[in-house]
């Protein structure tokens, strides 16, 4: 199905046909048509973000004996959340820079040369942005922990009698993690928009005597910047609002505003002080993204965008392709190699040998994936596997669906005029779902969804729409940019020589922007897949994603519990592949290459 | 096409004869870990020509939670699985209503810890501390007898726990210490553990998979469970005899949580939800609970499977403390724990 051209994009159409002939800018609508666009995007986040937000703040400052402003106060001068505040901060501007430091390379690889698996390299590095917390900590765990393979060969190796490396509960746990979870958004994000960029940009530097430091400090990362900033916003964002990596793998002595606002809200029900603490969380995020807005909009310019099979190359020599092959091995270990030995884990004998204790290999088994398959205690609860990942499936299909439809019209209107005082409000607003404690959230929507025909607390509609309500940002920060991009004198060309503006849209635009709209479903696929609404959520127990299978295996006691937990995991690393490569593998309507 | 016409046709059918004679729905809201055997829920909705429809709203304190900003507007008719360490919280918020169900007579008194029975008990499970039985034999380590033993030299850098924060049995264990220790000597009873080297993480999933001996971990000596060691010779690989983990049940070693089930106020099927709660305490459904969520019963009457009562330890003593000093203190303690221990 097309994912948001001809089915499910009417606004655009609809807009596409009713617009005036092109103003020489291709800008300057009328406020009315603006709001037209905005119109759908607005009317979801006001029902399924603002509402129920403003309901829960609403309840818990009502909670309170001094209002709104007692607990502000409180969590503005406390000693305790002014040093939370500060790790949040800082920790996720570090975890943002190593994010950016791995990922850039990788992002220029995949964007400028042509070799053979490439597709199966963005997926395999697509995979860690789904995966949950606990399965990755135990992932790390079988890698870096005291008995991990990493430590058990530095110290056979060196003959030490303790392991070397600490991880639990340390800063670069925490980090790591953040890397690990992340990069793909820089991979995806900045290479994509950098195989649109027309080489001969560069080319024309070199011929002018620039040298290689040059071209990429005044050609290169100019044209990039929109991109990376783009990319590093998303990417501190997600930093900024951990949890899980926090809770897990950080351990009982970090905590992010996220880690607190859940602790004052579960554990002690202070549920004033964790919407003072969210307002807070929020306030920063908005913040930020404000002044992502502005420096946007000051450092996007229009470019050449060229389809992809003019700015790729194969490598022409063997240092490229050595220096290809180091990088994609380095990525290739950060990436894959704990999730590797998650999967060869999951097909391991687990049960240790009678008085020997490590989980030695005892021979490969399939017992895990076949007890999967088996309801042993005749529980009421017992879901197959193939249930739980088709349930997967059709909620992420219709999140794509849903992020696409929505996010398209939105980021058409922002890249179209990032001036005009709609975009300049709705802009960041887009974001804040993003930046939003998903505590807090979920509280809200038991708050506010309570009354027909809205009554949708118990509905298993509202996981679909949780999902597209974190996918809505990344798909318009995918499509924004390469929107953006696209000279306007290339849409009064196609226009002087008669094309329609639906013809227009079709055979300059579209493809144009094609790679961009691919990226914006991937993310909200592995957005979808990936998700662990459960907390944030009523579940119906009939209809469990596969993560929430996974922590049901992982929440308790014994072999086969720990085992079908690995190899559901497993399952799940596998669809996302296979999902991620079939979006590769699709073109919209029939454009071809892009 | 004809399938088609007859598929509609079919399906209409369906529908109209669901019109026609309604059954009524009661919908029960618990946690995460709540489970139950099919036969046992067909028994029910049979008898009662109901059907059961369930709602899994996270952890216990999550799902509390829930259930308590939705009061003017119930999600539910009946909630189960609130604990002691949350009772008060359900409590004060005035969630339940009242219900002198004529099982309660024959339940035990120590479990009625609400006089007005608005939350009547279901069922209990003991929080231990749990041990690599391989691991101490090798090492030639008794297994500790009392809370006081863990402070003794040997058992350095042996133990992992939880954060009583952020889970449910570390807080039911920081509940043993100041049960078994008393609030002016627990924190003593702590610092002493942190001299020995204790552990702390913040969830059970990664104290018991990643940290515990059995799972390649480096602390033979865990919080977890009076019923992990039965699960983990009934989810065993290979058949085997012998748990390869066993719980310390001594006096005073262990916290007891009991759950509870409670009619939600506002709901409109008052008469089967009251069915719903006698039918939880009858045999029927007690003794489907041990295998489906490793707890006890409280119903003594219910007769208990042998595969579960041979590798299941029983503390005779756990350590008490009273939901309302739990109400009244959680915080405190927690932070008190927090600036000892973490600091």
């Amino acid at each position: 199905m097309d994912p948001g051209l001809d089915g499910d994009c009417p606004a655009v159409k609809q807009l596409s046909r009713s617009r005036p002939p092109p103003s020489p800018t291709g800008r300057g609508r009328s406020p009315l048509y603006q709001l037209a666009i905005w119109l759908g995007p607005l009317l979801f986040l006001a029902l399924f973000y603002l509402y129920p937000m403003g309901s829960i703040l609403r309840v818990s400052f009502a909670r309170g004996d001094g209002g709104l402003a007692a607990p502000l106060v409180e969590a503005l001068t406390s000693t305790s959340v002014r040093r939370v505040l500060w790790f949040t901060v800082w920790q996720a501007a570090l975890s943002t820079a190593l994010t950016l430091l791995v990922g850039l390379p990788g992002a220029y690889l995949l964007a400028r040369f042509d070799f053979r698996g490439k597709s199966l390299l963005r997926a395999l590095t697509g995979i860690p942005f789904i995966m949950p917390t606990l399965v990755v900590a135990a992932a790390f765990n079988a890698l870096l922990g005291p008995k991990g393979w990493m430590n058990l060969g530095l110290m056979s190796l060196f003959s030490l009698s303790t392991p070397p490396i600490q991880f639990t509960n340390t800063l670069s746990a925490i980090l790591l993690a953040h890397v690990f979870y992340n990069t793909t958004i820089v991979l995806r994000m900045v290479g994509d928009f950098w195989s649109h960029i027309d080489p001969r940009l560069s080319a024309a530097a070199q011929v002018l005597g620039a040298d290689q430091r040059r071209r990429l400090r005044h050609v290169i990362l100019p044209l990039l910047m929109p991109a990376i900033i783009t990319a590093a916003l998303l990417v501190f964002i997600f930093d900024f609002t951990s949890f899980g990596v926090i809770l897990v793998l950080g351990g009982p002595r970090f905590a992010t505003l996220e880690v607190e606002i859940y602790y004052q809200t579960i554990s002690l029900f202070n549920l004033p002080l964790a919407a003072a603490l969210s307002l807070l969380q929020l306030a920063c995020n908005l913040a930020l993204t404000i002044t992502y807005t502005r420096l946007s909009a000051r450092l996007s310019r229009p470019l050449w965008l060229r389809p992809q099979r003019y700015t790729q190359r194969r490598f022409l020599t063997r240092r490229g392709r050595l220096a290809a092959a180091v990088t994609i091995t380095l990525l290739l270990t950060l990436l894959t190699a704990p999730l590797a030995a998650l999967a060869v884990r999951s097909v391991t004998r687990l049960d240790p040998e009678r008085g020997q204790r490590e989980p030695s290999a005892r021979g490969l088994t399939l017992d895990f994936y076949h007890e999967l398959t088996i309801n042993r205690r005749q529980s009421l609860f017992y879901v197959p596997p193939t249930t739980a990942i088709g349930v997967s499936l059709v909620y992420a299909a219709a999140t794509v669906v849903l992020a696409l439809t929505l996010g398209l019209p939105a980021a058409w209107a922002l890249a179209r005029d990032s001036t005009s005082l709609s975009s300049r409000l709705f802009d960041p607003l887009i974001m804040l779902p993003l930046g939003t404690s998903a505590v807090t959230l979920g509280l809200g929507f038991i708050v506010a969804l309570a009354h027909p025909p809205l009554d949708l607390r118990a509905s298993p509609l509202l996981i679909p729409l949780a999902h597209t309500l974190v996918a809505f940002p990344f798909v318009v920060r995918s499509l924004t940019p390469a929107l953006r991009s696209i000279q306007p004198r290339l849409r009064q060309a196609a226009a002087v020589l008669g094309a329609s503006p639906r013809q227009t849209l079709r055979y300059v635009d579209l493809p144009l922007v094609g790679r961009a709209l691919l990226v914006a479903a991937t993310f909200a696929f592995t957005i979808s897949i990936g998700e662990f609404g459960a907390t944030a959520l009523i579940a119906r127990p009939e209809y469990p994603t596969v993560p929430i299978m996974i922590y049901r295996f992982l929440s308790q006691p014994g072999a086969l519990n720990y085992g079908q937990a690995l190899a559901l995991s497993t399952i799940l690393m596998l669809i996302c592949a296979i999902g991620m490569l079939a979006i590769e593998r699709f073109r919209i309507a029939d454009v071809g290459e892009f | 096409m004809r399938k088609k016409i007859i598929l509609l046709a079919a399906s209409f059918t369906l529908i109209s004869s669901a019109c026609v004679s309604p059954i009524a729905v009661l919908t029960v809201m618990t946690h995460d870990s709540f489970s139950v055997s099919e036969e046992v829920v067909a028994a029910f909705e049979t008898e009662h020509n109901a059907q059961l429809q369930f709602l899994k709203a996270g952890d216990t304190g999550t799902a509390v939670n829930k259930a308590v900003l939705a009061k003017d507007n119930p999600l539910a008719d009946v909630f189960y699985g609130i604990d002691n360490t949350f009772l008060s919280r359900a409590l004060e918020e005035d969630i339940f209503e009242s219900y002198a169900s004529p099982i309660l007579a024959e339940i035990p008194e120590t479990f009625k810890l609400d006089p007005d029975n608005r939350a009547l008990p279901v069922d209990y499970g003991d929080v231990c501390l749990n041990y690599d039985v391989a691991f101490l034999n090798e090492n030639a380590i008794d297994p500790p007898s009392s809370l006081e033993d863990l402070l003794d030299p040997s058992y350095k850098g042996l133990l992992v726990v939880q954060n009583p924060a952020t889970s449910s049995p570390g807080l039911a264990f920081l509940l043993a210490t100041i049960g078994h220790f008393g609030e002016d000597d627990y924190l003593n009873f702590w610092r002493g553990l942190v001299e020995n080297d204790v552990l702390v993480v913040n969830d059970w999933e990664t104290t018991y998979y990643s940290e515990f001996t059995r799972w390649g971990g480096t602390r033979p000596i865990v919080v977890s469970y009076g019923s992990s060691p039965p699960f983990e010779v009934i989810y065993a690989e290979e058949p085997m005899d012998e748990p390869p983990t066993a719980a310390v049940v001594e006096d005073e070693t262990c916290f007891r949580q009991i759950e509870f089930v409670g009619i939600l106020k506002g709901t409109q099927n008052r008469d089967l939800a009251e069915a719903w709660v006698d039918f939880m305490l009858s045999t029927t459904f007690q003794e489907d609970l041990p295998l489906q969520m490793y707890v006890f019963p409280v119903n003594p009457q219910a007769q208990l499977d042998e595969t579960f009562v041979k590798y299941l330890a029983v503390p005779g003593q756990p350590a008490f403390v009273s939901p309302s000093d739990i109400a009244s203190n959680r915080e405190s303690w927690i932070q008190a724990w927090t600036a000892t221990v973490l600091r």
